[in-house]
């Protein structure tokens, strides 16, 4: 009996430790009511209301898409912005792992934490919007249709999904304990990273190739040959801004989740990834103006679609690389982490511009979205946010678990 | 870890004959795939439709949604006010006959769309499934039980034809024209070539319609323009069109160019087995440089140290 007792009081303080941060059950309750929590709550109430909606009356319910313009929000922003919004595992696990870049390893987790959400989240805005969900595998055991770029793009992001998984696994394994499957996730770490490599670069550009088939109906100054190379490239700016902009966060309001090693490295590495962006950045607006010259549409500049991309392009993608090489030499650390903020807008922007605001431009009336879809999106996002805030709180991601010190 | 060459040189094959493997694999069915030159095409079953005899009965309409058991429309097909506006294909309306201005003959020109057959459909490469198949015979087919509803092959169609139920949450389709395929396979021809008592549209041989379209052109210069839409657009579809006035101002879209749109998707694909190739054996070989660098500090820093205490 006294045995049982233990063993359930064992099993109770596992659950606290981990689940509850240590507290009851009745305390954890009553720390949830915050203020950001409450207003977090309300609107994804009203998210699952709606989402509910699409699921008993149709994607028409609750979305403005139309037959002539057959994708909307959840797409343009679950898919086409969250995919590249999440290249952050990939980018650093290759910087440190294959570089040997090891100044960047006390981010790596949370980047490796931010991609496995993003996928996951864009996944869960591909069951929203398509029209049968549950046949989602069937690209994958059904039926092939190998000539289809989103073929390549369903298996890739599968693919990813779980390598980031297992990527990600060794800081779950720290807080569940368990150091055997700890030491195995380890073990294939290379061999993961090389994995996300391949998977990476084929489905940020496959993203793009899915337009190459739209050669009427995407606006010529965004349609071009090189739209895969560019959707890579910003896609990889993303990735690096994601993270300079997300620690920021952390070390205002998760500063009680990381440690002194991690505080310590933050300026350093921010100043490194935004002189490596401003790379990717010179990189990526110089195959802009390939594609545009190839395209050879100099006319269309002077149209108002011209003038939206040129704000695209000059404001959002070549001014915010001046910014970072100027932080980078000046060392201004808010002035990096400000340009990163700027330069996810632009990759969204983007993102936007192709899915969905220079798609089917010359069609004569069209609206791009409703307010229901966009709820929908926000709701998403909220719990999104929840959920990242939820591992960071348990899990070390941005600290070193005592235990583990110092290996890897 | 240590990596000595021999090591390094067994591993570095073994990362490049798996790939290769792993290549190949993906190659081969994309090659499947690959454009087949027009000339090759097997003469399938096709259309015509002639705009200068149309006179925007509508009974094609009519005809179409009967034959495909389609819900009736709201308002009927003798009332004449639908022409007001421009319609489209919809998932209740496999095809549309809009009327269009003609200040040159002082009466409008009506104009028949559906479903134009492409010999190399848009759709069909846009489809993850294989839910949209071009059959040997002609017609594009829609496979109801194998498409997820992702509505790619809406955006790829230059033509803005395949309609989506959005309105069906538990099991919406893609609806398009079928060319009737069930009827054919009983041996009738299409419900709207039956119907239309004008003969504005004509069933039989591509090569044969083609023949019949160049031979009416011939005959009445002054009637026709001197093309026919869908014989070279995107390839060639299997649906043609004649007109006395310039097919965009009958929304035919004039930019779709005489590319097959799956073209434009397979230099990307091709290159897909050279990313599975080439990457393990480049990042592979960076890592192992990585490492390199990262053994002959280490072994450099303890030979400073050992020198350091011997001093």
């Amino acid at each position: 009996m006294i045995e049982y007792t233990k063993q359930a009081n064992k099993d109770q303080s596992w659950a606290r430790e981990r689940l509850f941060l240590g507290l009851t059950i009745t305390e954890y309750m009553k720390r949830l009511f915050t203020p950001v929590n409450i207003i977090a709550g309300i609107i994804i109430v009203f998210g699952l209301i709606l989402i509910a909606i699409r699921f008993s009356q149709g994607l028409g319910a609750v979305t403005a898409a139309s037959q002539d313009q057959p994708w909307g929000l959840f797409l343009a922003w679950g898919l086409f912005s969250g995919v590249p919004l999440s290249a952050t595992g990939f980018v650093l696990s290759t910087a440190v792992y294959i570089f040997g870049l090891k100044e960047y390893r006390p981010v790596l987790k949370n980047a490796l934490l931010l991609g496995f959400l993003g996928y996951l989240f864009a996944v869960i805005f591909l069951l929203i919007d398509l029209g049968r969900p549950w046949r989602l595998p069937y690209p994958m055991f059904v039926s092939f249709g190998t000539a289809s770029v989103l073929f390549l793009v369903a298996w890739h992001v599968a693919l990813y999904l779980s390598v980031q998984f297992l990527e990600f696994f060794p800081s779950i394994s720290e807080w569940g304990g368990w150091k055997t499957l700890r030491r195995r996730a380890l073990s294939i770490t290379i061999g993961l990273t090389i994995a996300g490599i391949i998977l990476s670069t084929l489905h940020q550009s496959a993203l793009g190739a899915m337009f190459l088939l739209a050669p009427g109906k995407l606006h010529p100054l965004w349609y071009s040959p090189y739209i895969p190379a560019l959707f890579l490239i910003s896609a990889i700016a993303a990735g690096l801004c994601v993270v300079i902009f997300i620690s920021f966060l952390t070390k205002h309001f998760l500063r009680d989740q990381t440690d002194s090693n991690y505080m310590a490295s933050l300026d350093n590495i921010t100043i490194g990834l935004g002189t490596a962006t401003s790379f990717v950045l010179i990189t990526y607006f110089a195959l802009k103006l390939v594609a545009l010259a190839h395209g050879n549409h100099w006319e269309l500049l002077n149209t108002p679609f011209g003038y939206w991309f040129l704000v695209e392009v000059i404001i959002f993608v070549l001014l915010p690389c001046f910014l970072f090489v100027y932080g980078g030499r000046k060392r201004k650390v808010g002035l990096v982490q400000f340009t990163a903020l700027f330069t996810i807008i632009g990759v969204i922007i983007n993102r936007l511009n192709v899915s969905l605001i220079a798609l089917n431009w010359n069609l004569p009336q069209r609206e791009l979205f409703n307010w229901k879809e966009f709820l929908i999106v926000i709701a998403i996002i909220a719990i999104q946010i929840l959920v990242y805030r939820w591992i960071v709180n348990r899990m070390p991601v941005l600290r070193e678990h005592p235990e583990y010190k110092g290996e890897h | 870890m240590q990596i000595d060459r021999r090591d390094f040189l067994k591993k570095g094959a073994a990362a490049i004959g798996g790939s290769l493997l792993l290549g190949g694999l993906i190659a081969k069915p994309t090659k499947v795939f690959a454009a087949q030159d027009a000339s090759n095409r097997p003469d399938g079953l096709a259309m015509l439709t002639d705009s200068t005899r149309c006179i925007g009965c509508r009974r094609c309409e009519a005809a179409c949604n009967e034959a495909n058991n389609l819900p009736a429309p709201e308002i009927p097909f003798e009332d004449r006010y639908v022409f007001e506006e421009k319609r489209r294909t919809e998932a209740q309306a496999y095809t549309i006959v809009n009327r269009y201005e003609n200040p040159k003959w002082k009466k409008p020109v009506y104009r028949k769309i559906q479903c134009n057959h492409c010999a190399e459909p848009a759709c069909a490469s846009a489809c993850l499934v294989g839910a949209l198949k071009k059959s040997p015979e002609g017609p594009v087919i829609y496979y109801e039980n194998l498409c997820i509803g992702c509505r790619y092959c809406m955006t790829a169609c230059p033509f803005y034809i395949p309609a989506f139920e959005y309105f069906d949450a538990g099991s919406p389709a893609i609806r398009k024209c079928t060319m009737c395929n069930h009827r054919i396979s009983e041996g009738l021809i299409p419900a709207c070539a039956e119907v239309c008592p004008v003969e504005a549209i004509t069933f039989g041989k591509r090569s044969e319609l083609i023949k019949e379209a160049r031979d009416r052109i011939r005959s009445e210069p002054d009637k026709y323009i001197d093309h026919i839409y869908g014989e070279h657009e995107v390839g060639g579809t299997d649906w043609l069109y004649v007109s006395g006035v310039p097919f965009e101002e009958l929304g035919l879209p004039a930019d779709v160019g005489t590319t097959p749109y799956p073209t434009f998707t397979q230099e990307f694909l091709s290159a897909v087995p050279l990313v599975l190739i080439a990457w393990p054996a480049l990042f592979g070989g960076f890592y192992a440089w990585t490492k390199r660098r990262q053994q002959i500090a280490d072994a450099e820093a303890t030979n400073r140290e050992k020198e350091d205490t011997q001093r």
